[in-house]
């Protein structure tokens, strides 16, 4: 085992932050740390927070931190910030509404940029979360902004999944239904302080309503994915299916924090004694090794192919000789991707 | 494929509440492709060190524009140090007078940025010094 992973092991925190470093940048030393970690992984709850940008994650996150702890539970949090689109940087500011924490050894925040490069960003949140959880932690919080695929495939990575609302963004559940909605195990009407709060409650459980199991035959989806549920004796129904809740809540006055916590709970209590956790965990691996074998295979194909051929294929396209797909076929019959 | 992107972080320690300076800094290094962690107002040197280490950031930039930073200086650095972070560089930015560079460099400082320096050089010092530490 490496010294890193050994040291991590020990409870180094030196050695836990060096580790999400190596994992972030895809190190030559990531897979063998990786390698040695997984083992000591599978303990935690990973909690995914996601909604629009100024909804209040980092707070909610900050009380969630807060409960957790008084709890006697240790929280390690994820914050994942956008890169942006022309240089490539970030700032990470998440931080800043969580600063309360800082002394105590029990929590450990890292704050990751998305930087956007193929896949890269679910691969090292997934490994991140081992990380963490293999320095013993018993709460993962991972906190993205919800506002596309990529921020889909972190959360996914998660075991109960809160997507945050603010009231005053009404409007929006059009635009939000046909994606982060539906991933959602638990939907937090966050600022409910404000006014507006009711409505956006009744909006989020009309969206719910509609998506709502009928007697004769059901659809749940869960995490993304859909699965049937075969016909169950109507007494059954209801422990069989999970109902997304809304909770309102009011992080700066700590309100309906005991109800979210409930309710994270309720949601972990639901998936192990109904036996789906394994099923779900296949289904999640599956994923998993599907989008690891991609990034591999495209790895080999790119380390395969001199630069000069894709450059001239480049020409070709733009000059009309050749069409993108025919291109593509070239590369995959010349190089054969051995390494 | 290894993708290392410098991250900085970019701390104000002590009570003065002007964080003008700090915030155009972090955005000209995000607008230079770095990461920046930006920690707020107000921060103790516990909590600037603490974050350093679980950040793991290449640097840690200090923004003191309350003239206190022959005080503060020497604590952060003490808290980084107590966390096994003697290798991680620190710069100091703000209201620092010429004459006491040599003092903050004796503490430990690797770079003194003060009024009319430019975000250019700022972002030049650290790329040069994340380059070295990445090659070392």
């Amino acid at each position: 085992m490496t010294d890193w992973a050994k040291s991590l092991l020990e409870g180094s925190r030196r050695a836990l932050s060096r580790i999400l470093t190596f994992i972030e940048n895809n190190e030559a030393s990531a897979p063998a740390l990786m390698a040695a970690l997984y083992p000591h992984t599978g303990k935690a709850w990973v909690v995914g927070i996601t909604g629009a940008p100024g909804t209040g994650k980092s707070s909610l996150v900050n009380v969630l931190i807060k409960a957790y702890r008084a709890q006697g539970r240790t929280v390690g949090v994820i914050a994942v910030d956008p890169s942006s689109p022309f240089s490539g940087g970030a700032i990470l500011g998440d931080r800043v509404r969580m600063e309360e924490h800082s002394g105590d050894p029990g929590v450990f925040i890292r704050s990751m940029a998305a930087r956007g490069n193929l896949g890269g960003l679910s691969r090292a949140t997934r490994d991140a979360i081992r990380v963490f959880d293999a320095a013993g932690f018993d709460m993962i919080l991972v906190e993205t902004v919800g506002a596309g695929q990529n921020e889909v495939d972190i959360v996914r990575a998660a075991q109960t999944i809160i997507v945050v609302e603010a009231p005053g963004m009404g409007d929006d559940v059009q635009a939000i239904k046909a994606g982060i909605l539906e991933i959602a195990d638990i939907l937090v009407v966050n600022k409910a302080d404000r006014p507006g709060a009711a409505q956006t409650v009744r909006g989020l459980k009309a969206m719910l309503e509609l998506g709502h199991p009928s007697s004769k035959e059901s659809l749940i989806s869960h995490h993304g994915r859909l699965t049937e549920v075969p016909v169950l004796p109507a007494t059954n129904t209801h422990e069989a299916i999970w109902l997304p809740p809304v909770i309102q809540t009011a992080s700066l006055e700590q309100k309906g924090i005991a109800e979210l916590i409930t309710q994270i709970e309720a949601h972990r209590t639901f998936l192990t004694d109904n036996g789906k956790t394994a099923a779900i965990q296949d289904r999640a691996i599956e994923l998993e090794l599907y989008e690891r074998l991609q990034a591999s295979l495209l790895q080999r194909m790119i380390r395969a192919t001199p630069p000069a051929q894709v450059l001239d294929l480049v020409r070709r396209v733009r000059q009309r000789e050749i069409d993108p797909q025919s291109a593509v076929e070239t590369l995959l019959t010349q190089n054969d991707g051995q390494p | 494929m290894t993708t290392r992107t410098a991250r900085v972080l970019i701390a104000k320690p002590g009570l003065d509440g002007h964080d003008r300076g700090a915030k155009v800094i972090a955005r000209a290094l995000r607008d230079a492709g770095m990461e920046v962690i930006y920690t707020g107002l107000r921060q103790t040197p516990d909590m600037i060190a603490e974050a350093a280490l679980q950040e793991d950031v290449d640097v840690v930039g200090l923004s003191i524009l309350s003239g206190a930073h022959l005080t503060l200086v020497p604590r952060v650095r003490e808290a980084m140090d107590a966390r096994d972070l003697k290798d991680m560089p620190m710069l100091v930015g703000g209201i620092i007078p010429d004459e006491d560079k040599p003092a903050l460099e004796k503490m430990g400082v690797t770079g003194v940025f003060g009024p009319g320096t430019s975000t250019d050089e700022i972002r030049d010092f650290i790329l040069k010094i994340v380059a070295e530490k990445r090659s070392g």
